[in-house]
């Protein structure tokens, strides 16, 4: 299979403008589940409100945050499928730039150096790609993540020591979720990394805070701790926006990489309550969107 | 817990009226401020022809489009989608947006921290918390961006907006020491040890 750096392009195009219209139906369902388990009235209020506003973005095809958030790509590849590697990272760039343009959307990315924007969602190594590859034939993915900084800014690494063990992860998770506070736009999903380097760990915590609810990590102990994790956050109090109740997160998200023998890394990261993130599916038979 | 509504801009004495935990609802004018616009005003010296006494200052970064000038859009931009960002990356302005620039309400999301709830007691201030991430929302609040000033930070500019049934917001830090925040980080720092002890960590 083929495919036509064009056909990339608009779909990077149209997953970054979804992404930030249309919260995924999993999202959707947390909300029902918090919703329903609250029992602090401030935290009630705040939870319907964000419910309202998933609707108006849908009437009034609005996106459901301003933070248009860095643009994260994740491509992933069948052993059947041809492309020019080059020509696919230039039509991802080129897609996020004219959804820019053309929407258009506030360019949150900017030179960390100088801070000027270019007014493209673009700039040097953004858009974020990540490429992986799947033992399907016939099949490319593109996952649109627009990663917003109220939680992105929370993001916590931890080089832990191995006597230290589990216990120095899930006093490190507990603390981070406490000193995020309101600050990363809760309910959140907590995402974790476990092991690895400290690069691989830090990549591993988005993985987990970008990954559907309701799926779970691979790893038997990463399950355990994930559940573990899931039913303690919402014990804390912190409650959607920090103004207290129950709906701290949706979920906590773990994932498991093997580690140095003198290493012990956990890494925190979050995704807010507008947790977005969009879909397209190329195959022979063309490109579907979920 | 009481309801406001509140007519912009305000006096000292109806800012004083609120109490954590009330609500309020805004009419009027209302000034978007952000990271860019505050390090250039107070950082690097640069001003504003806003008069902002007595104004609510909001902290955000628009989408906007650009369109021509018109009364329906005085300042050449149209909203797309307006919302709110996090409050406490912008903590140390607090004091010089009330000292300088006369600012008696500052809205946003996730709180301030302890130098801004001193400034509100001193100064006469209140923080109200808006739902974060709820854009669509707020942007039917909004009924224009009537003027920008420091546009060459855009987005980051200085905006004014036209504001209509702005809210109801909550009023989540006082000028008599009240703080939600504060209030919630301490009741789940105590929950801490059980929460620990909940996952089998006994330190």
């Amino acid at each position: 299979m083929k495919i036509d750096p064009a056909a990339v392009e608009e779909a990077a195009r149209l997953l970054y403008i979804r992404a930030l219209k249309i919260l995924p139906d999993d999202i959707k369902q947390g909300f029902t589940r918090l919703q329903a388990a609250e029992r602090s009235a401030t935290g009630r209020r705040v939870l319907d409100t964000m419910v309202r506003n998933i609707a108006v973005a849908e009437q009034t095809d609005n996106l459901l945050c301003q933070d248009t958030g860095i643009p994260i790509y994740n491509v992933v590849v069948g052993r059947g499928v041809e492309f020019d590697g080059w020509a696919l990272k230039e039509a991802i760039a080129s897609g996020v730039a004219r959804a820019t343009r053309e929407h258009p959307l506030r360019s949150s990315v900017v030179h960390p150096l100088t801070r000027q924007n270019l007014h493209t969602s673009c700039g040097t190594r953004i858009p974020v790609i990540h490429i992986d590859f799947c033992e399907a034939p016939d099949c490319l993915t593109l996952e649109m993540i627009p990663k917003g900084s109220g939680s992105e800014n929370n993001s916590w690494l931890k080089m832990a020591l191995p006597a230290e063990g589990v216990d120095a992860i899930k006093t490190f998770v507990v603390d981070c979720v406490l000193s995020a506070g309101g600050k990363t736009c809760p309910p959140t999903i907590v995402g974790v990394g476990v092991g690895g380097t400290a690069d691989l760990c830090v990549h591993l915590a988005k993985i987990a805070a970008t990954r559907p609810l309701g799926s779970h990590c691979d790893d038997p102990q990463g399950r355990e701790l994930e559940t573990q994790l899931s039913n303690v956050v919402n014990t804390l109090g912190v409650g959607a926006q920090g103004l207290g109740g129950d709906a701290t997160a949706f979920a906590v998200h773990v994932e498991v990489a093997h580690t140095h023998i003198t290493l012990n890394p956990a890494a925190v990261n979050m995704q807010c309550h507008s947790a977005r993130r969009a879909l397209a599916r190329f195959t022979p038979a063309g490109v579907a969107y979920e | 817990m009481a309801h406001h509504d509140i007519t912009l801009p305000v006096d000292e004495a109806a800012v004083r009226a609120l109490r954590a935990g009330d609500t309020v609802t805004l009419n009027g004018t209302l000034f978007g401020i952000r990271d860019a616009n505050q390090i250039a005003m107070f950082d690097h010296g640069r001003t504003t022809r806003f008069d902002m006494r007595g104004g609510a200052a909001i902290h955000t970064a628009p989408n906007v489009r650009r369109v021509a000038r018109s009364p329906q859009y005085p300042a050449g931009y149209a909203p797309v989608c307006i919302g709110t960002t996090t409050s406490a990356r912008m903590e140390r302005f607090t004091r010089p947006l009330m000292t300088q620039l006369g600012v008696r309400l500052i809205i946003g999301k996730g709180g301030l921290g302890s130098d801004s709830l001193g400034a509100f007691a001193e100064l006469g201030g209140a923080y109200l918390a808006i739902v974060g991430g709820a854009a669509a929302l707020e942007t039917t609040w909004i009924e224009a961006i009537e003027d920008v000033d420091l546009d060459d930070l855009n987005p980051e500019s200085l905006w004014r907006f036209r504001i209509r049934d702005f809210g109801p917001l909550l009023v989540g830090m006082d000028s008599h020491g009240g703080s939600l925040y504060a209030d919630v980080a301490a009741q789940a720092q105590a929950r801490r040890a059980d929460a620990l002890a909940a996952l089998g960590v006994h330190s």
